[in-house]
């Protein structure tokens, strides 16, 4: 947009302007106005008398002397033991992650390496995999699990988020190998490696951008379900998701809302540290599909 | 690559494929067809002098529990489940048909059954959502490409938020500003001038708050689609279009769009997919009340102490027809791909 014809017109680039802006307040501001008020007790956050207590913290002020409180994140975190989900969603992500790249990238390194027919059906079934609503699939599991006694644990959910996990990754792993020249591989055969040592000696090293890019995706996967972990999961080892879900009912009747908003500022935080780490790989995770077709 | 490494690369991921994708398909297919077992009924005779004798139907509760352990998946009922009133509930509609005299009656009657009234909230949705959210997409996209190269970056970064973030939260976080005490609440009374004014109150209005999320939440992956192909578009295709005395809006329409379309085509199959699955919003915005989906019966029939199961693998395999439906454009277009390369 360098040359003189391209630029705007003033009226033009107000109006560009100004959209730009109402969306980014779209985007943004629900997101500032919970933190900000998950700092403040119920009867400001939620008001009925006037909507700028919320900003003021007029109650929060009258009971704790201070516009701010910690009390909802000191009933979630302590009083109802959120630590304990958070420990869970740590492990079932950093598990989910780790063996769904392990297996998708060996998988996926196949597939782009292989010139057979029976590539494509596999691809086209892990296509129709990625379609189908995770739900779905729970009642499957559901019987099987009861009896052999798995049901509820923690590794259990995380053998099912790794295969529902498969078919995603599968496709973006595939796509990132078939960018990289087989010559490499070619040539390292022909130097006396089996395939096996190729893919460790030569695409191993050149291999991690893609492979970042693809882990995002899987622990955001992990990190975002709450259908399979509220089915599967037991109380005592829920994640994160379910675990809040399961606070709106108890809390609500409590009068203890403001937990729920703490845990959902709490949850929050991880993602919002991770897209500012991470924009260009998740920008190009997903336009790489898309470019492709 | 030969067929036995073959193998060894893809043996892990395609058994984890197999056992917990392929296989409970299986078994939901199947446990669709059966339903719980009936309770084992004894009739008791109770003899007492002078009364004379009464036969009492009771509850064999032992009989009923070692049938139950002892065949666990139910009794077979074949289609039955899928015929009966919490599904397609066939005779419920063919009465309604012959009862009903108008069309617009008719499709009011089948709002009642859960089942319809699930399908006609999750179409709605889908494809209301899915056009809307391309178009603000694209216009998202249009705006933040004209803005300065430092702006730019820090809009994708709070675009990215609504799409990035878990569906369940952002549904809670928008849901407590459209609470009547919150700020979007409070700023609606303020308008409608009626303090009792609510939207959750109201079915429409409870579907308008529900798509307005799906927008919100799926806008970004547009965005973020059109905004990397806006980057390909060859300048000199703009400037011709200008020498030949092009508008902007004709720029944009003739130039720009056509150059969009293959990425337009392809976020619409990925979202109608993605929205046809809607749950977590009914979730958090607590509208079971007035918007069911297909996901929301089914997590529906599974929870709390009863599970359904039979009749939550029942919707599932509905559900999974619908998605093959849907799906059928991309496996047509991806089957026309692979032909054309060989």
């Amino acid at each position: 947009m360098a040359s003189k014809a391209q630029r705007m017109p003033k009226r033009l680039r107000i109006a560009s302007t100004a959209f730009v802006l109402l969306w980014f307040i779209l985007a943004a501001f629900p997101f500032i106005w919970t933190v900000w008020g998950s700092f403040k007790v119920e009867l400001d956050f939620f008001s009925i008398a006037d909507w700028t207590n919320a900003l003021t913290g007029e109650r929060t002020k009258a009971v704790y002397d201070s516009a701010f409180t910690g009390t909802g994140y000191d009933g979630a975190w302590v009083q109802k033991e959120f630590w304990r989900n958070v420990i869970n969603t740590g492990i079932v992500c950093f598990f989910v992650v780790t063996i769904s790249l392990t297996i998708g990238t060996l998988g996926g390194y196949a597939l782009s390496r292989s010139s057979h027919n029976y590539t494509f059906w596999l691809l086209i079934t892990a296509l129709i995999f990625r379609a189908m609503p995770p739900i779905t699939l729970v009642s499957g599991y559901l019987l099987p699990f009861f009896e052999w006694n798995v049901w509820g644990i923690l590794p259990t959910t995380i053998i099912v988020l790794v295969a529902i996990n498969q078919p995603f990754t599968l496709w973006m792993l595939h796509s990132f190998f078939k960018n990289i020249p087989s010559e490499l591989d070619e040539s390292a055969k022909v130097d006396g490696c089996n395939q096996f040592q190729a893919f460790r000696r030569v695409i191993i090293p050149v291999m991690w951008p893609g492979v970042i890019t693809t882990g995002l995706f899987s622990f955001l996967l992990a990190y975002n379900d709450f259908a399979v972990g509220a089915m599967l999961l037991s109380e005592s080892n829920r994640t994160m998701v379910p675990a809040i879900a399961a606070f709106l009912g108890t809390t609500q009747t409590e009068g203890n809302v403001m937990f729920a908003v703490a845990a959902v500022v709490s949850a929050t935080v991880p993602l919002f540290i991770l897209v500012m780490f991470f924009q260009r790989q998740i920008v190009g995770g997903l336009t790489a599909g898309a470019v492709k077709g | 690559m030969r067929h036995k490494t073959f193998l060894w690369f893809f043996l892990p991921t395609g058994l984890a494929m197999l056992l917990f994708i392929a296989l409970p398909i299986v078994s939901v297919v199947i446990q669709s067809i059966f339903a719980p077992h009936q309770a084992v009924l004894v009739e008791v005779e109770n003899c007492t002098p002078l009364v004379g004798c009464t036969t009492e139907t009771t509850i064999d509760q032992d009989a009923t529990a070692a049938l139950r352990a002892e065949k666990p998946l139910g009794r077979f009922v074949g289609l039955d489940v899928y015929f009966d009133r919490g599904h397609l509930a066939i005779t419920e509609v063919s009465e309604t048909w012959a009862a009903s005299e108008s069309l617009g009656g008719f499709f009011s009657e089948l709002g009642n059954l859960p089942f319809y009234r699930a399908m006609a909230f999750t179409l709605t949705y889908t494809f209301v959502v899915t056009p809307l959210l391309i178009l603000l997409g694209l216009m998202i996209a249009l705006a933040v490409n004209s803005l300065h190269r430092h702006l730019k970056g820090l809009m994708i970064f709070f675009s990215l938020l609504p799409m990035i973030i878990t569906p369940l939260i952002g549904a809670l976080i928008l849901f407590w500003m459209i609470d009547s005490r919150g700020i979007i609440g409070s700023a609606l009374i303020g308008l409608a001038g009626d303090p009792n004014f609510s939207l959750k109150a109201s079915t429409g209005l409870m579907w308008i708050s529900l798509i307005i999320y799906g927008i919100w939440s799926s806008a970004p992956f547009a965005f973020v689609v059109f905004y990397a192909g806006l980057q390909t578009l060859p300048a000199d295709q703009l400037e011709a279009a200008q020498i030949d005395g092009a508008t902007r809006w004709q720029q944009v329409k003739y130039v720009v769009v056509p150059h969009l379309m293959p990425l337009v085509t392809f976020v619409a199959l990925i979202q109608l997919m993605d929205n046809f699955k809607v749950f977590e919003p009914i979730i958090g915005f607590n509208a079971s009340a007035h918007a069911t989906s297909l996901s929301w019966i089914i997590f529906n029939d599974m929870g709390g102490e009863t599970r359904q199961l039979s009749a939550a693998s029942a919707t599932s395999v509905l559900t999974i027809i619908g998605v093959a439906i849907l799906l059928s454009p991309v496996l047509v277009r991806t089957w026309r791909d692979f032909k054309g390369r060989t």
